[in-house]
Parts: C-alpha cells; sequence; structure tokens
C-alpha cells in the first residue's frame, strides 16, 4: 500500500510526501491536526491540511525568525510570541539567558498540547520558568499592552482561517502599541511565489510599512513550504536590521545553529528584483 | 407539516431532480446560455432560478408549496397570515400602509420612519401626523416615540387610519409597544409595525417584545437583515380581524413582480426554518457575542457603546441588546468618520455612521475573530486619530413644518433652486443621509434654517445625502409658490 500526504500549494500544484503511518488526526475548535511519519522529513504535522512542521527542516524556519531580531538587539528582554504553538520559537529564545520573561499566545491550547506529546524536540522548552503560555486570540491578547515588549514574534499560521487576524492593519497598530521605544517586531510573511496569498501578503507588508519608521523584508530556504522561497519581515521603532547588527557579539554568545550566522543575517536581506518588486506593488 | 418542514426549499430540490427542459422564462435556461454568470454564481444557484409553474406555486395566488411557506411563515411568527415579500422591507411597509389608509386619510407616524413610509404616503395621498420621536440628550439618536405622545396623538387626530411603529429603531431602541397597540385599537385604529430591523424579536430570548405578540395587526419584518435570507427578501406577517388578509394579498399584488424570484423566496423559507428551529439558541449566542463586544469596547475608554441603561420607561422603553451600537464623539470623531476609517484603514464595512454614531450589526453570521478584529480596529482608531471629546452636533430632532401633504408637494409645479437658498421654500424632495435613509426633509415640508444647516453639516461630514433629483445635492427642488 501506498500512503501519500498531498498539499495543494495551487488549484494545479501538488507536493506530496510519502506517509509510513498517520499518527494523529484531531479536530479542535479552530482546525483540523494531523500528525504523519515519513522517511524523507521524519515526523511532520498540518492544520487545515497544510504543513506547519517538518522535523527535518523546521530548525531554519525556528533559526530565522528568532535569531534575526537577537541580533540586531540584543538587549531583547521581554519577548512575545504570537502563535508558534509547536513551541520552536520559544526553545530558540530560551537559549538567550539575557531573555527575562517570554509570553507565548497561541489561540489552539490542543496544537500545544499536540506538539509536547509529538514534537518534544520542539516544544521542549515550553516549561522553562520564563516561560508563560496563553491560550486566546493574539488579537485580542495584544490590544491590552502599551510599551510592554522589546520585541513581538509572530509565528502565525496563513492569512485565511484562524490566523487571519493577524495580518491586519488593526492587529499590527495593537503590536505597534504593545512595544516599547525600540521595540521590533517580526512575522512569519508567507511567500511571494504563488497566487493564493499574495494579495494578502502584500497588503500585510504595506501596513507594516506604514506603521514602522523601519521595515525590512528577509527570506529564507524552507523546503516544506509552498516554493521553498519563504519571507519574514522585520520591522521596528529603531533598529535597523544590518546596520545595528554586531556580529562579533552575537558569536560570542556561542550559540550552534544550523541555518542563521552572521554573514547570511545579512544577505537574507537581499532579496531579488522580482521579489522587491511585487512588495513595492500596493496591493 | 411543522416547522423542520421547508416546503418551498423541497420543491426546488425535486424541480432539479426531475430535470425538466425549459421552455420557459428565464432566457438563461438554468444557466446554460449564461456561461460567465453561471460562473460566477454557481450551477447550482441558476439551476433554481425559475420561473412559477405548477409545481412551484405561484406568488400572486398560492394555492401550493408558497401557501405551505407562508403557513409556516405565520405560525413561526406567531401571526395568522404571512405573505413572503420580494420586493425588500420596503414592499411590505407600503403593502400595510395601503392596506389600511386610502387618499385623505391620515396616519400617525415617527418622524425617524424609513423613507419607504412616506413613499406609501406619496402614492397614495395620505396625510402624516408626526410625532417626535425624541432625541438622547448626550447620543444625540432619535428614539421610539413616548407612549403618551402618541396616545396625546390619537386624542387630537381622531380621524387617522393608522398608527405607525419602528420596533426598533436602526439603533436597536423599542417603545412601549403594548400600550401603543392598546390606544390605537381603542380608538379603533390600526397597529402597523415596522419591525425591519427586529426579525430576532421573534426568537431570541431577553429580547424586546415583538408586534404579533402584543397584538398589533401588522408587522414588516426584514428577514434578509438579521434573520440570514437573501437580501431584499423579506416578510409580511398580521393578525386576522380588523384587516382580512385576502384583501392585503390584492394590495400586495398591486406594485408586486410576478415574476418573483425563487431565490429570495426559498431563502425566506430555510431562513424561516432555521429561526424556528434553531432561533433561541442562535440568537442567544448573537447577544452573547455583541455583549462581549460591548464590554470590550467600553474598556478602551472613550467609545461607548450604549445598552439597556439608556432604558427610561418613555421614549427608551426596551432596547435591542443585539445591536451593536457606538457613541463616538469623546474620542473627538463623528460616527461617519468612524465608520470611513474602519472600512478604508481596516477592510471592516459597518452598517452606518451618522453624526454621533455608528451601528455595528450583530448576527447569525458573525465569529469571535470579527468581533476582535472590530474591538483591535477600535482600539488602533483612538491611538491614531482620538483626540479631545467634542461636542458636533447637540440633537438629530430636526421638527419638520409640514405645509403640503407629501403627494401634493411631490406632484406640485416645482422648481430647482440653489440648496442654500431654500430656506423658507417647501421641498418637494427628500434629503436623507443613507443609511439610515431617514428623511431630514420630507416632500411638503418648509426648508428650515436648522434643516438646512444640519444637511450642509452632514454633506460635510462625507455623509452620503441621498433624495433629490440634483446627486450632488447643489439644488433641491422646490413648490412653485402659487401653483
Amino acid at each position: 500500500m501506498e500512503l501519500w500526504f498531498t498539499e495543494e500549494h495551487t488549484p494545479t500544484v501538488r507536493f506530496s510526501i510519502k506517509v509510513k503511518e498517520q499518527l494523529l488526526s484531531k479536530k479542535s475548535p479552530f482546525q483540523q491536526i494531523d500528525v504523519f511519519e515519513s522517511d524523507e522529513f521524519g515526523r511532520f504535522f498540518t492544520l487545515d491540511g497544510l504543513i506547519m512542521l517538518t522535523e527535518k527542516d523546521e530548525f531554519i524556519y525556528h533559526d530565522m525568525i528568532v535569531h534575526v531580531p537577537m541580533a540586531a538587539n540584543p538587549g531583547i528582554k521581554k519577548v512575545l510570541v504570537i502563535g508558534g504553538g509547536d513551541g520552536g520559537s520559544v526553545r530558540e529564545l530560551t537559549r538567550y539567558k539575557t531573555i527575562e520573561k517570554i509570553d507565548m499566545v497561541d489561540i489552539d491550547e490542543m496544537v500545544v498540547n499536540v506538539c509536547r506529546e509529538y514534537f518534544k524536540q520542539t516544544s521542549k522548552r515550553l516549561d522553562d520558568p520564563r516561560v508563560t503560555l496563553y491560550f486566546e486570540d493574539g488579537l485580542k491578547f495584544v490590544r491590552r499592552f502599551e510599551g510592554e515588549y522589546d520585541l513581538i514574534i509572530v509565528d502565525s499560521t496563513d492569512p485565511f482561517g484562524p490566523g487571519e487576524g493577524l495580518f491586519t492593519k488593526e492587529f499590527y497598530g495593537n503590536c505597534f502599541k504593545a512595544l516599547t521605544e525600540d521595540g521590533i517586531l517580526v512575522n512569519q510573511h508567507e511567500s511571494h511565489y504563488y497566487e493564493t496569498f499574495l494579495a494578502a501578503m502584500q497588503r500585510a507588508h504595506r501596513r507594516i510599512k506604514e506603521l514602522f519608521p523601519v521595515c525590512s523584508v528577509y527570506q529564507a530556504h524552507i523546503p516544506t513550504y509552498p516554493s521553498g522561497h519563504w519571507l519574514f519581515g522585520f520591522a521596528s521603532k529603531k533598529y535597523d536590521p544590518i546596520k545595528d547588527l554586531d556580529a562579533d557579539a552575537w558569536n560570542a554568545l556561542g550559540l550552534t545553529t544550523g541555518y542563521y550566522n552572521t554573514d547570511l543575517h545579512k544577505g537574507s536581506f537581499m532579496l531579488p528584483n522580482y521579489v522587491k518588486e511585487i512588495l513595492n506593488k500596493v496591493a | 407539516m411543522d416547522q423542520e418542514c421547508a416546503p418551498l426549499h423541497s420543491a426546488l430540490i425535486d424541480y432539479r431532480k426531475r430535470r425538466v427542459v425549459p421552455f420557459d422564462v428565464p432566457g438563461h435556461k438554468q444557466g446554460r446560455g449564461t456561461p460567465e454568470l453561471t460562473q460566477f454564481l454557481g450551477k447550482e444557484c441558476l439551476s433554481v432560478d425559475v420561473n412559477s409553474m405548477k409545481p412551484l406555486d405561484n406568488l400572486s395566488h398560492p394555492t401550493g408549496v408558497i401557501r405551505d411557506a407562508e403557513i409556516l411563515a405565520a405560525e413561526a411568527f406567531c401571526a395568522d397570515a404571512a405573505f413572503l415579500i420580494v420586493g425588500g422591507t420596503t414592499a411590505a411597509v407600503q403593502a400595510m400602509i395601503m392596506s389600511v389608509c386610502k387618499g385623505g386619510d391620515s396616519i400617525i407616524i415617527p418622524r425617524n420612519v424609513h423613507k419607504s413610509a412616506i413613499n406609501a404616503l406619496i402614492l397614495c395621498g395620505i396625510t402624516p401626523i408626526y410625532v417626535d420621536p425624541g432625541v438622547h440628550p448626550t447620543l444625540g439618536i432619535s428614539l421610539g416615540m413616548a407612549a403618551a405622545d402618541v396616545e396625546r396623538a390619537i386624542k387630537e387626530h381622531p380621524e387617522a387610519k393608522a398608527v405607525f411603529v419602528n420596533n426598533p429603531t436602526y439603533y436597536g431602541v423599542c417603545p412601549d409597544l403594548r400600550r401603543i397597540v392598546i390606544a390605537a385599537h381603542a380608538a379603533g385604529m390600526a397597529a402597523l409595525v415596522d419591525e425591519a430591523h427586529g426579525t430576532h424579536f421573534y426568537f431570541g430570548e431577553a429580547l424586546p417584545l415583538s408586534a404579533m405578540s402584543v397584538g398589533a395587526d401588522m408587522s414588516a419584518i426584514s428577514m434578509h437583515k438579521t434573520g440570514g435570507s437573501l437580501t431584499q427578501s423579506s416578510l409580511l406577517v398580521m393578525k386576522r380581524g380588523k384587516i382580512d388578509p385576502e384583501y392585503v394579498r390584492i394590495v400586495i399584488s398591486l406594485t408586486q413582480t410576478t415574476s418573483a424570484s425563487y431565490l429570495l423566496m426559498s431563502s425566506i423559507d430555510i431562513a424561516r426554518k432555521t429561526l424556528a428551529t434553531q432561533g433561541t439558541e442562535l440568537f442567544g449566542r448573537v447577544t452573547a457575542l455583541a455583549a462581549y463586544a460591548r464590554s470590550e469596547i467600553n474598556n478602551i475608554g472613550g467609545w461607548y457603546a450604549f445598552s439597556k441603561e439608556i432604558i427610561n420607561g418613555r421614549d427608551v422603553f426596551d432596547f435591542d441588546l443585539t445591536k451593536l451600537s457606538i457613541h463616538t464623539l469623546k474620542i473627538g470623531l463623528a460616527g461617519i468618520e468612524v465608520y470611513d476609517i474602519l472600512r478604508d484603514d481596516y477592510g471592516i464595512q459597518t452598517e452606518f455612521g451618522d453624526m454621533g454614531n455608528m451601528l455595528a450589526i450583530i448576527s447569525v453570521g458573525d465569529t469571535n475573530y470579527n468581533i476582535e478584529r472590530l474591538v483591535a480596529a477600535l482600539t488602533d482608531i483612538k491611538r491614531l486619530h482620538g483626540k479631545e471629546g467634542i461636542d458636533l452636533w447637540d440633537h438629530e430632532y430636526i421638527a419638520p413644518v409640514v405645509e403640503l401633504s407629501p403627494q401634493e408637494a411631490f406632484y406640485a409645479a416645482r422648481k430647482p433652486l440653489p440648496l442654500t437658498e431654500c430656506v423658507g421654500e417647501i421641498s418637494s424632495e427628500f434629503v436623507m443621509c443613507y443609511p439610515p435613509g431617514i428623511p431630514i426633509l420630507a416632500p411638503g415640508e418648509l426648508v428650515t434654517r436648522e434643516a438646512l444647516d444640519y444637511i450642509l453639516y452632514a454633506k460635510g461630514k462625507g455623509s452620503l445625502l441621498m433624495g433629490p433629483q440634483d446627486i450632488n445635492l447643489e439644488k433641491l427642488h422646490v413648490v412653485r409658490r402659487g401653483s
């Protein structure tokens, strides 16, 4: 018998992984959660049929969403992670001894519980004493704060579905308010490559750009996400991701990483022409 | 036949199964002749966009599935008869008025009535006897009429044929409907109720009284507004007694299409079934969502999402908890400005904004996510645009000075005049902000300085002003003197 997991990247493009075994299929109040075992990517899980994380390539995403802002401002003390139920972003953050407080808010507690059980490697630091977990809508959580966080990481799902509110002007506006005077907002920025979320992505980019004095986009190569060419947003009130990078300081921390390094840090902000063009287009 | 049935819906499913070869209208022939339209709306939809035929009954003369659907609707709304209406609640309101009044009659009516009611007066030559609905001193919204004021009007105008009532107003304010109905009936007048915004009163819990529950004669119900049917579909429900339902059907037919849309009618049938079988639960959720939104919005500070605390036993006798009405002036913005900012900057479309308030409709289709977006957007608007609270316009009620009946003014010889030169003239046109579509001026009314100032002010704030022939509203048609 052949069992394949297939994700439609577009109505006419498919990405498939041969599945050894399906370990879990569960419906939470918010979304469908499935966990699979495969030869090529190891264990992976999907939300509403879209791959969120595989054991083989999750390090790329989590390296890039955490170490880029941390290297731009090593003084970050208070961090808010919105989404990120798999715990990967929190795991990377806890490696910085200088961080004092990490709040993580995910709308779906079941995702966190599934990851605690099936993805111990990513979720292992969720019980770090600096970490507090909240289970509610990120849009709701963030609007109650003013000048609270040095860094907000938006580790969300795609812009249609439970994550939709995390791509809106009101969300970014409330994040701006929740950030300290030199705060940084990093977000999972989708991909420019396929039409599906293109307009939503452009709109989100424009909204962040309107709000933050510093706003740039960087990229990473993530094999299991649609097109493999993934973008992240870096927005801040003060720090410039390249000019303010103190490579020596970050390297002195001695953190070992699979993807991130301080050369790549700079390179990741150098975008291909067609991507620049798409980002500059007003949606 | 019980409320679990949807006879019209079932008949259309049967029709589809029979694979009938159509040699009748509509000419798109189940969508086959119009590929672009069919692709856009869907084959399933076009396949039941059909004309009346024996198995599907006929709205003008219902003897089959439409009659069954109407019987079920009547039962669901605790009425003796119900009519499916495909011309919007406008058609239902006009049929109510035309069923009890004829040329030369008069009707007692609140001034904050929807223009559809005044249009009926123009069509039939009926004279309005306006009752001041009352204005809230700080919110600036017009209210629901104090029962005592209605009783006084009834006493002063015993010749009136009917009393017309909004239940609720656009903002969710309800009058003492029971007392008004009793007073009208005691004087031999019909009690007609505009429940365009009150469909849910028949199904929810802890909601204001419905027209049928207090024995009103007729009510116009916008199924499409909060009931979940398609836009333009509506219901007229009534009690037998003062008015004969068979006569009402004839009055409805005067202006009703003879090609009633089965999409609209089946949507009423399905919505009625859903409301009758799950309404309590659905509107319980709606009420809870609205209550949550109100408390979160009031916590932001500045915004005032008002509720039952405005009840005063007079012109605010009850309040519809599903309405999310927000007073905006303390944020330093007019309601219409917030309405525009929400749409243009946040992609959030609310129902309307006027000078001091805006209204978000919460209905069966709302989710927690959407509520969070609205609350978050209001938080952000305060951050970006909030300033010192302002007093914009201290009241909205412009007492009308009626010089001619609406019909006389509408058909009188008339001339266009620049708007600013119209003070002292009699308007032959409507002027209103839309939405909500409540006239600032109606045909036959004197253009007062106060009315003109309000129109200019609303225009300056960006309200969409409608009514006059001149769509830019630079000129207004007024009645030629001495004609």
